[in-house]
């Protein structure tokens, strides 16, 4: 194919471009509640974020990948001509980006999932046809909008009425968390590694039965749920602390478990957001070196690698200076509320991310927070803040959709 | 670049309410050793504890500010907003009732008959100490907020308020006392002067009321 050095390269810089906005601003979201707890030190928080986000990406990326780069275009119309796929792919980037770029610096709260996926609709619709679009599949990832928050908060909600039920009210809260947070902590290790099992190790060459999978993933919530024992063992009560706030170690007990859920949201962040950036990357360069649209083969490991490395190059840039404020912004939120809103949102991301759904991390874990609201557990939530956040994908994604429009006629005057 | 998810966590009341609930306190303490410098006739005494009572409430008029504008409507709290305003009103209550007697006391060089002045200044701690029970009842607000007000921290404060209502009926008891002592001497005095003694006495009683209406405000908050 003509030009596909440039392509490959344009959706590579673009692609990367993308990754590193989500590593700048998109992560301190999903650290935010790890922070604002004071569970972690900054410093901790980012090297759990660069491990877990990239190790999410890599692992665990692969399914949402797929479904962006052809999941929601049906291709079969474009047998002719693929470099209209490769335009509104390198177009749906750059109209992302660039949205993005204004939002963030704006303050607005927009979703990078919201963005791509407008913008690929966008361009389908205009550059292709009505019919290039699966509106199956974008239906029930609109579904999957409205019901990744619900199910976040049903699951937080749950989660938090059953720590207030096991530990907080009791006479003895202390001797209680120290029994019951490991079985938390397992109970978190258990559904990341059960999914990542399930769905992402393939492309690494791992083919596990089912049997295997459940197997392999109660060992590691053991092995797990046994270090968090040993750290919580070593808690030593704070009688000075505790008689100005008497929760004071038990909070400390579910500190350790907050490390734990932290992992697991950087994790499940990184599995799900990572296609946003990479996956129009994974459907230009399968077409351009092979020239053909239907792709059947897998999305290529060094695909994720490079997403997976953009998110941290983000990280280690910008991100950490947003993650730094937001510590100083959240005030009162404990790490029994902490991981119980974490532990909902990761549950219901990882799940996404495994079936290969493109969901709002930012969405998910608001509704995971409310959830925790609903049972009495946090002092005060802005109901005007997490209405806008809720109400910002219906402006994103008609903007999404006409920024790719106009990218998509100016590449293809350029290049067709 | 701004965070959104830090915005959706509306600032906590908690940390503001226990600081207000202090300052009124401090405010009713210092009324003893405004009456206890009364009774010695040190009037420059008098005037500092009134300068102090004063700046306390202007402190705690400054927190309830703060505490009012932080609470939104659109506020989403495990208590209701109206309950929380109500709780801090009784508590602003004690400071006002604080300031209006030291006003008086100064403005009036009011002195206290020395037949009663025993059972008068017993009864000015008492009301204090009703006061210190409701501080103490609300310092366990927090605590509260964690366990999102069920449970043993919810039957912990339920002790407290069922002590600061025993408090508070004794100091019902002992303003009956105070009056009765004042009513066998009020011949001997300048009718205006045992007037303002009755308001004065009166006044005392209110800052005991207002801890046990801290007590059933608390009370309202706790999940049944």
């Amino acid at each position: 194919m003509e030009y596909s050095f440039i392509y490959i390269g344009l959706a590579a810089a673009f692609g990367l471009f993308m990754a590193w906005g989500i590593g700048a601003n998109d992560v301190a979201n999903a650290m935010a509640t790890s922070v604002g707890s004071r569970a972690i030190t900054i410093k901790q928080a980012l090297i759990i974020a660069a491990v877990f986000e990239f190790s999410g990406a890599v692992l665990a990326g692969g399914e949402v990948t797929k479904t962006i780069r052809k999941g929601i275009i049906d291709a079969s119309s474009l047998a002719e001509t693929p470099e209209l796929l490769i335009f509104g792919m390198l177009a749906a980037l750059l109209a992302a980006g660039l949205w993005l770029l204004i939002a963030s610096q704006r303050g607005w709260p927009v979703s990078t999932t919201h963005s791509i996926v407008g913008a690929i609709i966008g361009f389908a619709i205009v550059g292709i046809g009505m019919d290039a679009v699966s509106w199956g599949k974008v239906g029930a990832i609109v579904a999957s909008w409205v019901a990744s928050p619900l199910l976040a908060g049903v699951l937080s909600f749950l989660l938090f009425s059953s720590v207030q039920w096991l530990i907080l009210t009791r006479p003895d809260p202390l001797v209680r968390a120290r029994r019951y947070v490991p079985f938390y902590i397992f109970l978190a290790a258990f559904v990341m590694s059960l999914v990542t099992l399930f769905k992402g190790l393939k492309h690494v060459g791992l083919d596990l039965t089912t049997l295997q999978c459940y197997l392999v993933s109660i060992g590691f919530g053991i092995v797990v749920a046994l270090i968090g024992k040993v750290f919580i063992n070593r808690i030593e009560p704070n009688r000075k602390a505790e008689k100005k706030f008497h929760y004071f170690t038990v909070e400390r007990v579910f500190s350790v478990l907050m490390v734990v859920t932290a992992c697991g949201m950087a994790f499940a962040h990184g599995s799900n957001d990572v296609a946003n950036a990479i996956g129009p990357v994974a459907a230009v360069i399968s077409i351009a070196q092979e020239g053909v649209v239907g792709q059947k083969a897998p999305v290529s490991i060094w695909i994720l690698l490079l997403g997976g490395m953009g998110i941290v190059v983000g990280l280690a840039t910008y991100g950490r200076h947003v993650i730094a404020t937001v510590g100083t912004k959240i005030t009162h939120l404990t790490p029994s509320r902490g991981f119980a809103a974490e532990l909902g949102a990761a549950t219901t991301i990882v799940i996404a991310s495994g079936t290969g759904i493109p969901i709002s991390t930012t969405h998910t874990l608001v509704g995971a927070i409310l959830g925790v609201g609903m049972a009495r557990g946090i002092s005060a939530i802005d109901l005007s803040v997490v209405g806008r956040i809720f109400l910002s994908w219906i402006i994103t994604i008609p903007i999404g959709s006409v920024l790719a429009i106009v990218f998509f006629y100016i590449l293809k005057a350029i290049f067709g | 670049m701004a965070n959104y998810i830090s915005k959706v966590f509306g600032a906590s009341p908690v940390a503001p309410m226990q600081d207000h609930m202090n300052a009124c306190y401090k405010a009713a303490r210092e009324l003893l050793t405004m009456f206890e410098c009364s009774i010695a006739d040190d009037w420059s005494g008098v005037g500092a504890s009134r300068e102090k009572i004063v700046a306390l409430e202007q402190e705690a008029d400054e927190y309830k500010k703060q505490i009012r504008g932080q609470l939104p409507k659109s506020l989403f709290m495990p208590v209701p907003r109206e309950d929380l305003l109500n709780l801090l009103w009784a508590q602003d209550q004690i400071a006002n009732t604080a300031r209006d007697i030291s006003g008086l006391v100064l403005s009036r060089k009011m002195q206290i008959p020395e037949g009663i002045r025993v059972d008068f200044l017993e009864y000015v701690t008492r009301n204090a100490d009703a006061a210190k029970m409701a501080r103490k009842s609300v310092r366990e607000l927090d605590e509260l907020y964690n366990t999102g007000f069920r449970g043993a921290e919810a039957a912990f404060v339920e002790a407290l308020v069922d002590d600061l209502d025993r408090i508070e009926n004794e100091t019902d008891e002992m303003q009956t006392e105070v009056r009765n002592g004042l009513f066998a001497v009020e011949n001997e005095l300048p009718p205006v002067d045992v007037m303002f003694l009755y308001r004065v006495i009166e006044l005392v009683g209110e800052i005991g009321d207002m801890s046990e209406r801290i007590g059933r405000r608390l009370e309202l908050l706790l999940a049944h």
